[in-house]
């Protein structure tokens, strides 16, 4: 019977899978010094810029891709990716510049960027393909001191805090996939939070992927100076499409002393059909660091999409009594693969981390949790709590939990629970007997599951989370 | 109102019911008595559909439609409610929640529009006093953490909210003590209408003291192997089930 169950709730298409007609700006496929160039020159950039940019570039061919993570990826060919699409009206200077079919699509999403018309606070970055399209709210938040723009906007206007931050968390080196972002990066949101302010309004950016054959490299820095405040929302979707489309980004965080920033992800990429036929391939490196003293980073994310997800949003605690969290749920159905989890490195004295991931598989799909617990040598006091939890619908799928401590000084106190769950026969047929279908059951149950993390989210977030959340599962049990 | 008729159910492949018939009226109270093993659960469970049970003979006629044709919920959205002998828990769902969706989808399938927050407040807030429901547990999740007299309790007050046809209370006077029980016999009475029908799934005469049935049914080996009124019960009580299981052999 839990087959039948199993097979009933997830029939549902992915509802963001549609294509917009517009006209873009693509380069050719492949990827040399001269394409990291051309993007460079296309981007008007300053020639720091581009040196990162080569530098990065030649680092990364002399990388191999990371083949640690519990997942299947098939051979991706760099060569055959364009590495730079643009709608062609660029840089609107007001809305009424726009092209309508952009602002059709974001309002078909559900992104409202007309200001008047948009949810009370919340300012919003909107980035399709490789350009950010438009950032409401600039002027409210700029008079606060507040600098809430597009990445290439951060780099023409403000080069001494892009020079001074980009790279110090993510550095070039990191990883594969970091040196290949940080060569062909296209665009991303920029946010600057000065002494003392609390941001009043939720900061967002949209990631849209449209043009074919293209990949998604965007690039995020937040950076909090002290005693500011803000909570940043980011969403993503891509149309529906046969082939694999790559999605490389990097986000970097940096809170100074008292600085509180809140990270929240709602990861939605199309993730294939249910024969596992395209998806995107999402390989993130999302990192903040509490630098100061009192400094405090959390993040959540509520992952539904992708073909194949490689993240781990961490911190690396370095400020004395700076604390961190990571709150994760990750779900996958079909074909769908996911390694996902965090790094919590503990450097400062009295730091604390906590970890809440829960993990829903479905279908033929394998999910892990790969998380890190590291306590420096003096790092005193430290203290980490760890909870990972799997819930299986089926029994063709797969959870998995990685935990690694390592734990170099003697007063530190890491702890790990893990747990493992299905959803009951005698739980979906308690629902029944109370009128409510095998589907919605799943959905009521599995939400109940995730609730802890989902309340985390800003309340927009966490409603269109929970819906998701049930679609992604339809059909996956009955 | 409810016509069984030689139902033969079984589970992995083994016989449980094998012969059943039964006729229940609107305004009526039936008792099923008898012994472990002799397939009381078992008849609850295939009247609601529990996909575990298979039924390989026999019809189950609820208000002139075959219930053996619809799925559990639409069973349920008919008007059949079971008080279950082991309510699950289910973590994280809260009791508000879960009750607000299954009263909207019986409402929806009865092509009624979901209930309005304030009227589903007012109702949460009769039902509960009815059979005397802590406002804690109704803010907690479903079962989770309820004992076992509060799990049966819940399951009179959700009774209650969706209002039911036909009522099936499985082993409902078990785990509970016996104020725990008046009150929950105390709920079951005033929810009693010349409309409804009510099946009591009973071990022992003590809560048909408190619901007075009109007949009273033993079941032994998947059959009813005798009928009465009242006092069959309290004959059962004095006198134990061997003497039937006697007659029945004879």
């Amino acid at each position: 019977m839990s087959d039948t169950i199993i097979h009933e709730v997830t029939q549902s298409e992915y509802k963001y899978g549609f294509t917009t007609d517009i006209e873009t700006d693509v380069i050719p496929i492949g990827l040399s010094e001269e394409v990291v160039r051309m993007i460079s020159a296309k981007k008007n950039e300053p020639e720091w810029m581009l040196e990162f940019r080569l530098k990065a570039y030649r680092h990364w061919l002399t990388m191999k891709m990371p083949e640690w993570a519990h997942l299947k990826i098939p051979e991706i060919d760099y060569q055959s990716i364009s590495y730079f699409a643009a709608p062609r009206k660029n840089a609107p200077q007001s809305l009424d510049e726009v092209d309508p079919e952009l602002l059709a699509t974001f309002n078909k999403l559900g992104i409202p960027l007309e200001e008047q018309k948009a949810l009370s606070g919340i300012a919003v970055d909107a980035v399709m393909d490789s350009v950010s399209v438009k950032t409401t709210f600039k002027e409210t938040l700029y008079e606060m001191g507040i600098i809430f723009c597009s990445f290439s906007e951060a780099v023409e206007h403000h080069p001494d805090l892009v020079k001074k931050y980009m790279g110090t968390v993510v550095p070039h080196t990191d990883n594969f996939f970091a040196a290949l972002n940080s060569a062909v990066f296209s665009d991303g949101s920029f946010v600057y939070i000065p002494k003392g302010v609390r941001c009043p309004m939720e900061l967002s950016t949209y990631f849209r992927i449209n043009a074919v054959n293209t990949g998604q490299f965007e690039r995020t820095l937040i950076v909090a100076d002290e005693d500011s405040y803000v909570s940043y929302l980011e969403g993503c979707t891509a149309p529906q499409r046969d082939e694999n489309q790559l999605h490389a980004a990097i986000v970097e965080i940096v809170a100074m002393k008292n600085a509180d920033v809140k990270y929240s992800t709602v990861q939605n990429w199309y993730p294939g059909d249910k024969e596992g036929k395209g998806g995107i391939y999402n390989f993130v490196t999302k990192r903040g660091i509490c630098k100061g003293e009192n400094s405090h980073i959390s993040w959540t994310q509520v992952e539904t999409g992708s073909a194949i997800t490689w993240k781990y949003p961490s911190c690396i605690l370095q400020g004395d009594n700076s604390s961190a969290e990571f709150y994760s749920v990750a779900v996958t159905n079909h074909h769908q693969q996911a390694d996902t989890g965090t790094k919590m490195i503990h450097l400062g004295k009295n730091t604390s981390s906590h970890i809440l991931s829960k993990g829903i598989s479905a279908g033929v799909s394998q999910n892990s949790y790969r998380g890190l617990v590291r306590v420096g040598a003096n790092a005193e006091n430290a203290r980490n709590f760890s909870q990972c939890d799997s819930l299986l619908l089926g029994d063709k799928c797969g959870a998995h939990t990685f935990p690694y401590m390592e734990v170099n000084n003697e007063s530190a106190i890491v702890e790990h629970e893990a747990t493992t769950s299905k959803i009951s026969e005698d739980q979906i047929f308690y629902c029944n007997q109370r009128g409510i279908s095998t589907e919605d059951a799943v959905g009521l149950i599995v939400n109940g599951y995730a609730k802890e993390v989902v309340d985390k989210l800003p309340m927009e977030f966490a409603v269109e989370a929970q819906k998701l959340l049930q679609i992604t599962l339809e059909g996956s049990v009955g | 109102m409810l016509e069984i008729k030689n139902l033969h159910a079984s589970i992995n492949g083994k016989e449980i019911l094998k012969g059943l018939s039964l006729s229940v009226k609107p305004g009526e109270i039936h008792a099923i008595m008898g012994p472990n093993g002799s397939g009381k659960s078992t008849l609850s469970s295939v009247i609601t559909g529990n996909p575990a049970f298979e039924v390989t003979q026999g019809s189950i006629i609820f208000e002139g439609k075959d219930l053996q044709e619809m799925a559990p919920e639409k069973r349920a959205n008919e008007g059949i409610f079971l008080s279950f002998q082991y309510p699950v828990e289910i973590p994280g769902v809260s009791m508000v929640n879960f009750m607000r969706t299954a009263i909207n989808e019986q409402r929806k399938y009865r092509e009624l529009p979901p209930i309005s927050a304030t009227d589903f407040l007012r109702i949460m807030r009769e039902k509960k006093a009815l059979v005397e429901m802590d406002n804690k547990l109704t803010n907690r999740s479903v079962n989770e953490g309820f004992s076992g007299g509060e799990k049966k309790r819940n399951e009179i007050f959700q009774m209650a909210m969706l209002e039911p046809k036909l009522a099936i209370l499985d082993e409902t006077d078990s785990g509970l003590d016996i104020d725990a029980l008046r009150i929950v016999a105390h709920g079951v009475n005033k929810l009693k209408s010349p409309e409804n029908a009510t099946i009591v799934i009973t071990h022992y005469q003590r809560l048909l003291e408190y619901i007075i049935p009109d007949y009273v049914h033993v079941l032994h080996d998947g059959r009813i192997v005798k009928s009465g009124g009242k006092e069959l019960a309290l004959e059962l009580e004095a006198r134990g089930y061997d003497w039937i299981k006697q007659e029945v052999a004879v």
